[in-house]
């Protein structure tokens, strides 16, 4: 059984935010209301809630699929291949126990 | 899109030959196209006598031992994407990327309007290789546009085995310049990146697998056909062989497009070009770039694993030189704000994230606004913009950002305190921005 992962279209993606509603296990939203989704794989417990975001999505943006998600910039480049877990730490949602996470920014309108 | 209405850098910008032997830049200094006939009485004929009909995989294995990277700014290996290409099914299209959108670079521009029959070669060999169904060659000016064409008259229909060589005017927008909006400008679309997977390699111009590689790359890739991946290696360090196009502007006594061995220290290059002794700064890798202090600058190194360590990359070569009393902050902000501009506005973290962080950056540039808060909002917006566009503009403006906080610390401090060391307007090339704009 390969694994699965949850990715975002940004282009197509417009922030309705059904996926963070649905799906908050993996997806959080920004400060502008965009989805911020969990690089790694879905474990198979979620992939009910994960299908349930994805055909929810009135955009169509989110995909579930076996296509690992790009890498952030200086992982090593575009090559899928596999991740240690210090990457994997990184590319981590920010916890909100994060102070940065907690910091009261201005009104992003 | 925001179309260059002023000069650019690259209107001005001269050869300043090599610093060690000569690649591209070898041949005659003369600030005009090299000639067909000298082009190949200097390096032994036309490129299909020289070379012959080379088969894939012994194109791939060539170019591997010679360790040729990516000069277009993401350094990725050019056997591994030739690979790829390869690998798929379906005819190939080569796509020969000169549409350099980076306002402070210009040394793609300078090669194809000096040297274009290096690239021409270079095209040659891979779309021969390939049995490439079309090649194209994005050019980034009129001024090169011509000097192709020209050397395309010039050559013989048998000097260039595969298929004819279409020569594009690039796309006048930043972002324009990443591969998937090269080839959906080739394709007759407005040029912004598309959402990938799958990758050019995969799915490129009209569902065909492409090779987009940048007009440097494939010079160096026409030389290592010529000339054989061991010549290739006798410059440049073991990891990066070769030599690289360096775009070096800003407080020097003369600017222009200098041919380094990977591997050459910083410093050298500065002294070759006359550096102004009591420079602020140095950005290195362009607007995506990092910025470097005087003190860093003997520890710099030309090359990837050299400007790792501390915390930069080449990216496509461009080098700015910061004149003394410039604030640097302030200069940062002035190049996100116009880079938050040229967003494409088709993702929503890019198009909403960097009008906000330009918008911070810029209280923190004005010493009358600066607040400690802003810091710390920076910091949260560049984590969550960062990785997630389509393409990788966001990620660029979030390093620039990033670098800016981590090493302007001090001065960010004087702005805190209404105060700031800045006097002189020194000049990131920026088209299009009016003074006034500041």
């Amino acid at each position: 059984m390969s694994s699965r992962y949850l990715r975002v279209d940004p282009t197509l993606c417009v922030g309705h935010g059904l996926c963070a509603e649905l799906f908050p296990e993996r997806v959080r939203l920004d400060d502008w209301g965009f989805p911020m989704i969990a690089a790694d794989e879905v474990p198979t417990w979620l992939y009910r809630a994960a299908r349930r975001a994805q055909a929810s999505c009135p955009a169509l943006a989110l995909k579930f699929d076996r296509t690992p998600p790009r890498k952030p910039p200086g992982a090593g480049g575009h090559q899928a291949g596999v991740r240690n877990s210090a990457e994997k730490d990184r590319l981590e949602l920010p916890r909100a126990s994060r102070p940065t996470w907690s910091t009261p920014g201005p009104d992003p309108q | 899109m925001n179309v260059a209405t002023r000069p650019q850098l690259r209107d001005f910008a001269r050869s300043r030959g090599a610093l060690g032997p000569a690649r591209l830049l070898a041949g005659p200094s003369r600030l005009d196209r090299e000639k067909w006939t000298e082009h190949s009485s200097r390096l032994g004929g036309p490129i299909s006598d020289a070379v012959g009909r080379i088969r894939p995989t012994q194109l791939v294995t060539m170019v591997r031992h010679a360790g040729l990277t990516g000069r277009g700014g993401a350094g990725f290996s050019t056997a591994d994407k030739l690979a790829a290409v390869l690998r798929q099914r379906g005819g190939k299209v080569v796509v020969g990327n000169g549409s350099e959108t980076e306002p402070a670079a210009a040394k793609d521009d300078l090669l194809l309007r000096l040297r274009p029959h290096l690239v021409l070669d270079g095209l040659a060999v891979v779309a021969s290789a390939l049995k490439a169904d079309r090649t194209f060659l994005v050019v980034p000016s009129s001024l090169a546009h011509r000097s192709v064409s020209d050397a395309l008259l010039e050559r013989r229909i048998e000097d260039h085995p595969g298929p004819a060589v279409e020569v594009v005017l690039g796309p006048p927008n930043f972002v324009g310049g990443e591969e998937t909006a090269v080839v959906r400008w080739l394709e007759g679309f407005p040029a912004v990146p598309r959402f990938q997977p799958p990758r050019c390699f995969e799915r490129g111009w009209r569902g065909k697998p492409t090779l987009v590689q940048s007009v440097e790359t494939i010079a160096h890739l026409g030389l290592i056909a010529r000339f054989g991946s061991d010549w290739f290696r006798g410059v440049g360090t073991n990891d990066e062989p070769g030599t690289c196009l360096v775009t070096l502007s800003g407080a020097v006594s003369r600017p222009g497009v200098y041919e380094v061995p990977i591997g050459l220290q910083l410093v050298e290059l500065l002294a070759a070009a006359g550096p102004d002794p009591a420079a602020a700064a140095l950005l290195v890798g362009g607007y995506f770039g990092s910025w470097l202090k005087p003190a860093q600058f003997p520890a710099a190194q030309i090359s990837r694993a050299g400007l790792r360590e501390l915390g930069a990359s080449p990216g496509a070569g461009v080098i700015h030189l910061l004149a003394a009393e410039t604030c640097a902050v302030r200069e940062s902000h002035r190049v996100v704000k116009w880079l938050a501009g040229q967003s494409a506005g088709q993702c929503g973290p890019c198009a909403q994230g960097l009008p906000a962080l330009a918008e911070e950056l810029e209280r923190i540039a004005n010493p009358l606004q600066a607040r400690q808060q802003g810091v710390r909002l920076l910091e949260r917006w560049c984590t969550q913009v960062e990785n997630r566009g389509a393409c990788r503009h966001p990620d660029g403006v979030v390093n620039l950002i990033r670098s800016t906080l981590a090493t302007f610390g001090d001065e960010i401090q004087l702005h805190m305190q209404a105060r700031c060391t800045g006097a002189a307007w020194s000049a990131l090339p920026l088209p299009a921005a009016p003074r006034s704009e500041l």
